[in-house]
């Protein structure tokens, strides 16, 4: 009897289904542009897609364009889906903001070639998409100089996701900035293994304070890591995402994305018709990324420090990874006279820690 | 006071009746809630509908969905049967891809039809083999299997974790923890961008309806399921059937696995199940261990995941709020379930 219900269920649900049909559409596109985004994390993770989702609110402000969003999207087939039903849903420009959504995105970008893709993170284009990231190692280097003034015991935590080159040359950018001030700290490297987990992100720094790290910075998605901090009146630095009110006594500074300068730029160069797929990558000096303003626990000290830093990465004159560097072993690594680019600190053979780290990296195949 | 008891005298008027009930009040109770999100719910329930049938590309999504839960469901619904309470699916559906993506990864210069057998006949197995492994302690040492298949599931991710971020890793991935795709020859072939495993499901119910109704074997596993002993008088060898059983189930699960690997995903990942296991629990317990049932349930579960994505999209409604819709709806039904099974009898004290 039960059978007869849901197969009569079944026949209404059908036939309504075909009457949708009919007056159903794919895409309305009447030339205007449409902007959708793909997130990995929810919208308010007080970290990187936060800081994406700003990014469109205020490309929104800025060109008045309609904007649609995806927020928890697992990375795989189920980002393909988010993307078809963004452009069924008329976008005409799409960007996805997690490493995990390159290969769906391309394979979006050749069944659509009328539609502009943006892909955040990793290292494939295509006619229609482009990819984009930044010099993170910018202002990870002069969130260093602030930890580095700061620590009395010397010793710096540094919650990490994976060992990977965006990952690990963060880690050194920071440790060459902390050294940069003080020579003597150490930064303590701890890998959560995940992007965004705030057990194990604080798990990994209240490792890292039993340690004996008084200051603990991460790159990792959430503020466990601030809390955890502020908890053992210890101090910290963000990422991604200016976040003082997450630990308001703890919380210092972070490098921060500013994705909206980018948003802008391209969704502009979209409405002009001027727009060629391309792979980006900012730093300090578009606008891309800074340090955010420090607070008041910040050390006095800092401020002037921190400036002079900033103006001579912006003039060219001050390079992150400009040799000679030693890495951990005492090696050298990068010799005088050389400076490691852009492309270099993404590669593989980014597989090292400078001096002054305390950490290990999995040999990787 | 109130007093419970089974029923025994419900009509199918009455049957109807509380399941329309069930719907009716499913769609109130959201209703309410989609009113204090702000938005209108008839609009919100057409755009469900709408985004699970109403075009070609949300109908083909609707279908690819449902496949894995109809062959997932009729795995969990073969062990039911004789009351082993598997929860372990989405374990032995990871198992169950690790073993195709093993040939797929290693053996890729295999003739494609022979390659995709081989996946199938290996996805089979690990399932199997994996709920084997409960299905041995419980025989032998009478261990709980629902907590057993539960707690294997949690291993079964953690090594495919484990192969994700440690040998498996993709060299030319730049470091990043993914699994090579695989190759053209280990991808189920398609029509129209649905996968071969929609045939494979369709034949998969019918079978399964002939095992479980027609042959003596299927009949045999429910009459374990109704009383081991009864089984063992009518000379039955209930250890055998009760081995092959969980072979079944687990095998039936695993050959989702490697559909969802080959067919979806094109690779091995932690997200190649993405709790399909545990959906498919709930599918096979709404479509009543019926192979047809399950697949029809499994449809309208996979329409209510389709529609509840395409109003995150039309509506830009927080996911959260898109799993409450879907939560409700699902309560509501469920919950129909205990008044179809007791009845309520309110009676004054002392009398």
């Amino acid at each position: 009897m039960s059978r007869k219900v849901t197969s009569i269920m079944l026949v209404i649900v059908l036939a309504l289904s075909l009457v949708f049909t009919a007056g159903c559409g794919t895409g309305a596109s009447n030339g205007k542009v449409k902007v959708g985004f793909v997130f990995i994390g929810p919208i308010k993770d007080g970290g990187w897609t936060e800081a994406h989702y700003n990014g469109m609110n205020y490309l929104k402000e800025q060109l008045k364009v309609e904007t649609m969003y995806r927020e928890l999207v697992p990375e795989g087939p189920e980002s393909k889906k988010a993307i078809k039903e963004l452009i069924n849903a008329g976008c005409n420009v799409i960007f996805t903001t997690s490493f995990g959504y390159m290969d769906p995105t391309l394979e979006a970008a050749k069944e659509n070639p009328k539609v502009k893709f943006f892909h955040c993170s990793g290292f494939k284009t295509a006619e229609n998409m482009s990819n984009y990231f930044g010099r993170m190692y910018e202002p990870r280097y002069l969130s260093g100089i602030v930890a580095g003034l700061k620590t009395k015991t010397n010793k710096i935590g540094y919650v990490a996701a994976y060992e990977i080159p965006e990952v690990i040359n963060g880690i050194n950018a920071f440790t060459l900035g902390v050294q940069s001030v003080n020579p003597n700290a150490v930064v303590k490297v701890r890998w959560s293994h995940t992007w965004i987990d705030s057990a194990l992100e604080k798990a990994a720094a209240v490792a890292l304070l039993d340690d004996g790290c008084d200051v603990i910075t991460q790159h990792n998605d959430s503020t466990a890591t601030y809390i955890a901090a502020q908890e053992r009146g210890a101090y910290a630095i963000g990422y991604n995402l200016d976040m003082p009110s997450a630990a308001p006594k703890a919380y210092m500074t972070a490098p921060v994305w500013n994705w909206g300068v980018y948003y802008v730029q391209e969704v502009k160069a979209i409405m002009e018709g001027t727009w060629k797929a391309a792979a980006y990558q900012g730093g300090i000096k578009e606008g891309l990324l800074d340090l955010a303003p420090l607070t008041e626990v910040a050390p006095p000290e800092a401020k002037a420090k921190v400036e002079e830093a900033r103006k001579q990465i912006i003039d060219g004159t001050l390079q992150v990874f400009k040799g000679p560097i030693k890495d951990q072993s005492g090696n050298i690594k990068v010799p005088e006279g050389k400076t490691l680019n852009y492309e270099d600190t993404m590669s593989m053979d980014m597989n090292w820690f400078v001096q002054g780290v305390e950490g290990k990296i999995e040999v990787q195949k | 006071m109130l007093r419970i008891s089974k029923r025994t005298d419900l009509t199918k008027k009455q049957y109807i009746q509380l399941r329309l009930a069930a719907v009716i009040m499913a769609l109130f109770t959201s209703g309410i809630f989609i009113l204090i999100m702000g938005q209108n719910p008839a609009a919100i329930y057409f755009a469900m509908l709408q985004g699970a049938f109403g075009s070609f590309y949300g109908l083909r999504e609707t279908i690819i969905m449902t496949i894995p839960l109809v062959i997932t469901s009729l795995g969990i619904s073969t062990a039911f049967k004789m009351k082993f309470w598997n929860i372990g699916a989405e374990g032995q559906i990871y198992m169950g891809a690790f073993a195709a993506s093993y040939f797929a990864l290693n053996h890729h210069d295999m003739p494609k039809p022979f390659l995709l057998l081989v996946m199938a006949a290996a996805s089979i197995a690990g399932g199997g083999l994996w709920a084997l492994i409960p299905g041995f302690f419980k025989a032998r040492f009478g261990t709980n299997e629902t907590l057993f298949t539960l707690m294997m599931n949690y291993i079964a991710i953690k090594w495919i974790t484990y192969l994700q971020y440690g040998p498996w890793k993709d060299p030319n991935a730049k470091g990043f923890p993914i699994i090579a795709a695989f190759k053209e020859t280990a991808i189920l072939p398609g029509f129209m961008g649905i996968h071969i495993g929609l045939i494979i499901a369709l034949a998969l119910v019918a079978l399964m309806h002939i095992f479980m109704y027609h042959t003596k074997k299927g009949y045999e596993i429910s009459v374990i399921g109704e009383s081991e002993n009864t089984a063992r008088y009518a000379g039955m060898n209930v250890k055998k059937i009760i081995v092959a059983a969980i072979l079944l189930s687990g095998g039936l699960c695993g050959l989702a696995g490697m559909i969802q690997a080959s067919g979806v995903h094109g690779t091995l990942s932690v997200d190649v199940s993405g709790g399909i296991g545990y959906t498919a629990i709930i599918t096979t317990w709404l479509g009543q261990l019926s192979p047809a049932l399950i697949m029809l349930v499994s449809f309208l579960f996979a329409a209510l995941v389709q529609g509840g994505s395409y109003i995150q999209t039309v509506f830009q409604i927080p996911q959260a709020a898109a799993s409450i819709l879907q939560g409700m709806i699902l309560f509501f039904v469920l919950g129909s379930e205990f008044f179809i099974q007791y009845k309520i009898n309110f009676k004054k004290e002392g009398i």
